[in-house]
């Protein structure tokens, strides 16, 4: 657990960064620091490990001032990984996720044993281990300093704007993968970003900072979407925030109907119905418009699983009938879209 | 022809032995050129390493070393040759205040350079003061701080001719010589020693660096030339290992 108890961090410029936050960050939960620039999200993470020191109140860790323990013992048992690495040019890759074993002072061979298994845990083959950081990917250098963060097994990780220096694509692979790290791991993760898309996706708690150094609001990122608690929340979580918020409600609700389906292969004829092309283990393939035209299909979506999926699937199938799947992949049934919003009003209360 | 003087000069047998001969005054050469360069080590490079890892002095160091720069090296070397009555410690240290300012700069530019991210993870890592210097700035900053020995040497070279007016046996002598007596041969002969001796120590130099700057650092300027593969990843300002700047002989 992290505690910030009356937090304020004035710089020697004059500038405000953090302004009187009180906040926990409750243990194995990944929270989120986002806001706009200047708005002290990177400050509060660095006064958790002492990087930087708060002009007044109080950071705790698991209950200890860190204020009280020399900065890099505090250090070498948090985690730390920010924004382009940081890898050190001149190790290799193995070595740098050696290091923080090394300076414990683990043998050479044991660390080198440990980093091993943590380029396995983070998804690197082990013979990257050889390379030097600058021969790697931008998303492999981001791994690798996640791995390095991992190596003493700290059980908190401050994560700095991770992220951000990769494109889109390998951005969306690292955040999976690090809630299925998360998963396994079961960490206190703080992480810093200034996309409240990455906010909403990663975090189980997203605190929301204003400039100036204010907390705007401090929630679950469901509850940010449905009652931001003022506007700049609001604007700052940004439009469709009301279709996303859907992506918190389950489906359960949602009833299936039955659909006619035609064999992958079957010869047809036109009818006055649209139908389903299933596959031999009946998994849906596209449509059969009533003209007896081939159209591919919409979305899919798992039946239980978030109602923004079953309404996208309503939305964007070409007959109108979102198409519901099991565990498996097969054709569990099809809802409208008018279903899926009379699920949604009748939630609503 | 002036070359075929100086090709007669180098020659000559009677160059080759005596207290005088051409052997004796570069080896005498050599050891004073190598001697200021170490000198100016010793006080340049810790110096240099303490401005750049605390950060503060660097204004007064840049200034201060600006200004030695200034200093006219023939000047300095007759007037500490006068004030040390005679011998070879005016010499030397005329020669060291030459070599200190490209070691100076090429070690504080070296630690600056260092990615701000990489001294941030270092760090965040949970590294002393001393771990961080040692583990992972120093060995960042060799290909700068081995291109200003490299300098430094040259610019040693260079000008350590200049002992030869306080009555040092250098290489400077058959340049005095020929000079006087008009002997162009005797001239350009010792300039050219001169010369191969700064390419020949650059070489030397070239080498060490080679041995001393890590892998990873001599693959990030070539992968960067490459244009690397790698999506997304940072402009790397990684410093060649070249000269720091090229400053003139002030003899």
């Amino acid at each position: 657990m992290i505690e910030f108890r009356d937090v304020t961090k004035r710089f020697d410029d004059g500038t405000t960064a953090v302004n009187g936050l009180d906040l926990v960050v409750e243990a194995g939960t990944i929270t989120v620091f986002v806001g706009p620039s200047g708005c002290g999200k990177t400050t509060s993470l660095r006064m958790v490990n002492r990087m930087i020191d708060p002009t007044s109140g109080t950071v705790l860790v698991d209950g200890r001032d860190v204020s009280g323990v020399d900065p890099p013992t505090l250090r070498r048992g948090i985690g730390y990984v920010i924004q382009q690495a940081g890898l050190f040019p001149h190790r290799t890759v193995l070595d740098n996720v050696a290091t923080v074993p090394l300076l414990t002072g683990w043998t050479r061979r044991k660390a080198r044993q440990r980093a091993a298994e943590l380029l396995e845990l983070v998804g690197l083959p082990a013979e990257l281990g050889r390379r030097y950081p600058v021969q790697l990917s931008g998303g492999q250098q981001q791994r690798v300093g996640v791995a390095r963060a991992l190596a003493a097994d700290p059980p908190v990780l401050l994560m700095d704007e991770p992220f951000s220096a990769v494109d889109p694509v390998v951005r969306e692979g690292l955040q999976d993968e690090l809630l299925r790290l998360q998963a396994e791991l079961d960490k206190t993760i703080v992480f810093v970003t200034h996309d409240i898309d990455e906010a909403i996706k990663v975090g189980e708690k997203v605190a929301v900072m204003r400039t100036g150094g204010f907390l705007a609001q401090y929630a679950p990122p469901a509850e940010l979407l449905t009652r931001p608690a003022d506007d700049f929340v609001a604007a700052f979580v940004g439009k469709d925030r009301g279709y996303r918020s859907l992506s918190f409600v389950d489906s359960s609700g949602v009833e299936v109907a039955e659909v006619p389906t035609v064999a992958e292969g079957a010869p047809v004829e036109s009818s006055s119905d649209w139908r389903l092309v299933v596959d031999a283990e009946k998994r849906p393939q596209g449509w059969i418009a009533p003209d007896a035209s081939v159209v591919p299909g919409g979305s899919l979506y798992e039946v239980g699983a978030s109602i923004r999926g079953a309404l996208d699937a309503a939305l964007s199938s070409p007959s109108g009938l979102g198409v519901a799947v099991d565990g498996e992949g097969r054709l569990a049934g099809v809802v409208t879209a008018r279903q899926v919003l009379d699920v949604i009003e009748s939630r609503r209360g | 022809m002036i070359f075929a003087d100086a090709f007669a000069w180098l020659v000559d047998p009677v160059n080759w032995s005596g207290g005088k001969s051409i052997p004796v005054r570069v080896g005498v050469h050599l050891l004073y050129c190598l001697g200021a360069v170490l000198g100016a080590a010793l006080i340049a490079v810790p110096l240099g390493l303490f401005v750049g890892h605390t950060g503060r002095g660097g204004v007064v160091l840049v200034g201060g070393s600006n200004a030695l720069r200034a200093l006219p090296t023939l000047g300095l070397v007759t007037f500490l040759y006068l004030v040390a009555g005679g011998g070879s410690a005016g010499v030397l240290i005329g020669l060291v205040v030459l070599a200190v300012p490209p070691i100076l700069a090429g070690t504080y530019a070296g630690i600056q350079d260092v990615d701000r991210g990489v001294v941030d993870a270092a760090s965040g890592m949970g590294m002393t003061g001393a771990q961080r210097l040692w583990q992972v700035e120093v060995p960042n900053a060799l290909p700068l701080l081995v291109g200003g020995l490299r300098n430094a040497m040259l610019q040693v070279v260079a000008t350590a001719s200049v002992a030869a007016y306080v009555g040092i046996e250098t290489l400077g002598r058959p340049l005095l010589d020929g000079l006087r007596v008009l002997d162009y041969g005797q001239f350009v002969g010792g300039a050219i020693l001169i010369a191969l001796l700064a390419v020949v120590l650059d070489v030397v130099l070239a080498g060490v660096g080679r041995l001393v700057v890590p892998a990873g650092l001599r693959l990030s300027s070539r992968g960067r030339r490459a244009g690397a593969r790698s999506s997304g990843a940072k402009p790397r300002r990684r410093g060649e290992p070249a000269p720091v700047e090229s400053g003139g002989s002030t003899a």
